[in-house]
């Protein structure tokens, strides 16, 4: 790729909202799918002749199915609170980046279509026919949204851009504008297991080499075991966390936090990806299917506890639609007898939360004193936080609101000595994207991802000039991955991100060492 | 009774059977639409009480547009609260004898207009001057401002400077209301006032002016954060289970 002659935007002290660069993302355009990325999960392989009449049907069939889309369509004022939110739209300056101009993109249609002003007085209402350029720019301004719901935080009325988003994709794909990543990491998923192909065999291949590092390493036997049946524990995890750097220091965390705790524990085959891309897209059958396999592997596995480990979209996808989906979790569903849910409920052990994200099991284990840290070993970092934006703005940790932003940070302090946090308004629920969420973090698009990481590049160079930062820990793969890539542009050193379980596993004590 | 009362008799009541019945029928579609998955912008209450308070908070308040920005939200909630406070304030001509706290606001109301104004031109300002508020503004985004405050702007102008026959008024509006409908007194600022009042009347269930019903319906503002805890399930997701 042209990697390095793409050059980061300037990182100020005192950022400010850009002037306005009207196009200057209008060519920015992901690899669309090809056909056999669309047939492959269902979608029509390239643009239908009645892609028109199609798109207004399925857009009408969404707007009777999602009370979110009615509501946000027509409930905008542009009063312009989320303008200057977007981190893409601060990185770029390209005004239809601002959320209300990317839901408008939409919204636009929608009046045309479905209101009678728009019908009546188009022009005097914004409202505009979906010819083949409006659908091109979907295509363009949609496939440039992380999902990350910052600018939902600000608006009135709670307007969510990534439910826009998210339907502005499923339309697109059910006319055969699909975007190529995020397809054909769909694809990849049902086929083989995880996002990025990586089959059964090989995946244990890695699992027992890295018994081999660890124990290299610290002497111990630490097990990462794979499809072990009445393990206690299912840790469903991103694939990434299998061979990327510096994904796999939070893997080799958590088997450790397994071995000292002595909880019995298992990966499984069938369920090796904890990221679910069908949010990303909108499609609640890809949604739900891709969200089965965790249900089918623990029951096959007949394990107690589902953990999921370090990632931001899967956390939410687990925490929020989990139960909904697959019913993992409590509960049934309308209050009346719910088969479904009572056939994994009853095996679960509901005397732990289900599910449950890696950093709660940590983090009660700490609390009850059942692991214990060398905080000195981790005495060569200076650490900030991340907060990864499905994790803050879309889950819960723990049993209070706000859990999500205590109990990461609660570890680190309990782990190491040394944690800076970075500026208020660029953390906790007002964190910015990474740059990468949202099935954006492929190469097509990276001069988005750099310009759009800008926000949080100068939070952490505040912290890393004045307090010495050196670790950005995170608990998403994508944030890793995407930081990793986008690091170098702006100066600072790529292995300077890693996950929080990162940080576990070089302090953690290791009982029978 | 006049031309222009019988005009205006039959004005309102289109209006107010526009308004009432757009609204219904909004309120109903937005009741109705399923909504298939938990999507609390999070930190979230975890209790249906905590969720009263934060919607509690979101429309008497605006705590969402106060972390936006503090210039916006001031202008938005003078504005609104000035707006709820005149409309209070009316209701004086609708009620015979007036309510005791009706009478105690009157002074107040007469504020009110002033900072309703005051925000109205302040949004303004923002849509004209402000790059990117003039880029997503659409030529009605200015004539609801516009309308607004040529509203606010004939009623201050009848209370203090054309001095409208207020008890004729009054017994306009108790007539409409027991259907014994009554002469409008001849008042052109009065004309102005009513006609742009009943034209906001009609364009509310077709306009952005549903934001005031959408709110309580919004997801990210209106559900409990217990994903974990209790079962969510829309009646068409449910149907895929029996497969």
């Amino acid at each position: 790729m042209a990697g390095p002659e793409i050059k980061a935007p300037e990182m100020r002290a005192y950022p400010l909202i850009p002037r306005l660069a009207p196009g200057a993302m209008a060519a920015t355009k992901s690899y669309v799918a090809n056909e056999k990325v669309q047939e492959e999960i269902g979608f029509p392989g390239k643009l239908v002749d009645d892609w028109h009449d199609k798109a207004i049907g399925k857009m009408g069939e969404l707007l009777g199915k999602y009370r979110s889309l009615k509501v946000f369509m027509d409930s905008c004022v542009h009063c312009g609170a989320c303008s200057d939110k977007c981190h893409y739209f601060l990185g770029t300056g390209d005004p239809k980046n601002m959320p209300v101009a990317r839901q408008d993109l939409m919204r636009s249609v929608y009046r045309r279509h479905f209101t009678l002003a728009g019908k009546l007085v188009p022009k005097l209402v914004g409202a505009r026919e979906l010819t083949r350029d409006v659908l091109d720019e979907w295509y363009s301004y949609f496939n440039q949204c992380s999902e990350c719901r910052r600018c939902s935080v600000f608006c009135p009325y709670g307007i969510d851009t990534a439910e826009v988003t998210m339907a502005a994709r499923e339309i697109l794909d059910c006319v055969g504008y699909g975007q190529k990543y995020s397809n054909e990491i769909i694809g990849k998923v049902h086929k083989i297991g995880n996002n990025l192909g990586l089959p059964g065999p090989a995946l244990a291949n890695t699992l027992e080499g890295l018994e081999e590092d660890v124990l290299e390493d610290t002497g111990v036997a630490v097990r990462y075991p794979l499809d072990v049946k009445g393990a206690e524990v299912l840790l469903v995890t991103p694939s990434a966390d299998f061979f990327a750097e510096p994904h796999i220091e939070s893997l080799i965390g958590y088997g450790k936090v397994f071995h000292a705790a002595g909880i019995s524990w298992t990966l499984s085959t069938k369920a090796s990806e904890a990221g679910n891309f069908g949010m990303f897209i909108g499609n609640y059958e890809q949604l739900r299917k891709i969200a089965m396999r965790v249900r089918e592997a623990a029951l096959e596995l007949g394990v107690k506890r589902i953990v999921v480990g370090e990632c931001g979209h899967a956390w939410r996808v687990a925490y929020s639609f989990w139960n909904t989906l697959t019913g993992i979790g409590e509960g049934a569903a309308g209050g009346k007898p719910d088969p479904f849910a009572i056939q994994l409920q009853s095996q679960l052990d509901h005397r732990y939360r289900q599910p449950m994200h890696i950093c709660e099991l940590t983090w009660d284990l700490i609390g009850a004193g059942a692991i214990s840290f060398d905080k000195e070993a981790n005495d060569h970092r200076i650490i900030t936080f991340h907060d990864s934006c499905n994790v803050a703005r879309g889950s819960r940790m723990g049993d209070t609101a706000g859990g999500q932003f205590e109990i990461p940070r609660n570890i680190i302090r309990a782990v190491a000595n040394h944690y800076v946090e970075m500026a208020p308004g660029t953390t906790h629920e007002q964190t910015f994207c990474c740059g990468g969420g949202g099935g954006l973090l492929t190469d097509d698009l990276l001069d988005l991802r750099i310009k759009g990481a800008l926000p949080r590049m100068e939070a952490l160079n505040l912290v890393a000039g004045g307090q010495g930062v050196n670790f950005m820990a995170t608990i998403c793969a994508i944030c890793k991955a995407q930081f990793s890539k986008i690091l170098p542009y702006y100066g600072f050193k790529m292995g300077m991100v890693g996950g929080v379980h990162q940080l576990v596993s070089t302090s953690i004590k290791l009982g029978d060492k | 009774m006049s031309a222009a009362s019988l005009i205006f008799t039959g004005l309102f009541y289109f209006a107010a059977a526009v308004l009432l019945a757009g609204l219904a029928w909004k309120i109903a579609d937005y009741a109705k639409t399923p909504a298939p998955l938990l999507i609390p912008t999070t930190p979230a209450p975890t209790t249906t009480g905590g969720v009263v308070l934060r919607m509690a908070r979101e429309v008497l308040l605006f705590e969402s547009l106060f972390k936006s920005g503090l210039w916006l939200w001031a202008m938005g909630w003078l504005f609104h609260l000035g707006l709820a406070l005149v409309l209070l304030r009316h209701l004086r001509y609708f009620t015979e004898p007036v309510w005791a706290w009706v009478a105690l606001l009157q002074p107040f109301g007469i504020y009110a207009g002033f900072a309703m104004a005051a925000g109205l031109a302040g949004l303004l300002a923002r849509r004209i001057l402000l790059e990117r508020i003039r880029y997503i503004s659409t030529p009605s985004d200015h004539l609801m401002l516009l309308l607004l405050l040529a509203i606010a702007a004939s009623g201050m102008v009848m209370k203090f400077v054309f001095h409208t026959d207020i008890v004729g008024v009054k017994a306009f509006f108790l007539g409409l209301m027991l259907f014994d409908p009554q002469p409008l007194p001849v008042d052109g600022p009065l004309y102005v006032h009513l006609s742009l009042v009943a034209m906001l009347m009609l364009i509310f269930p077709f306009s952005k002016l549903l934001h005031a019903p959408g709110v309580f319906f919004s997801p990210t503002r209106n559900q409990v954060d217990n994903p974990r805890e209790a079962r969510h399930l829309s009646a068409w997701a449910a149907k895929m289970e029996g497969k």
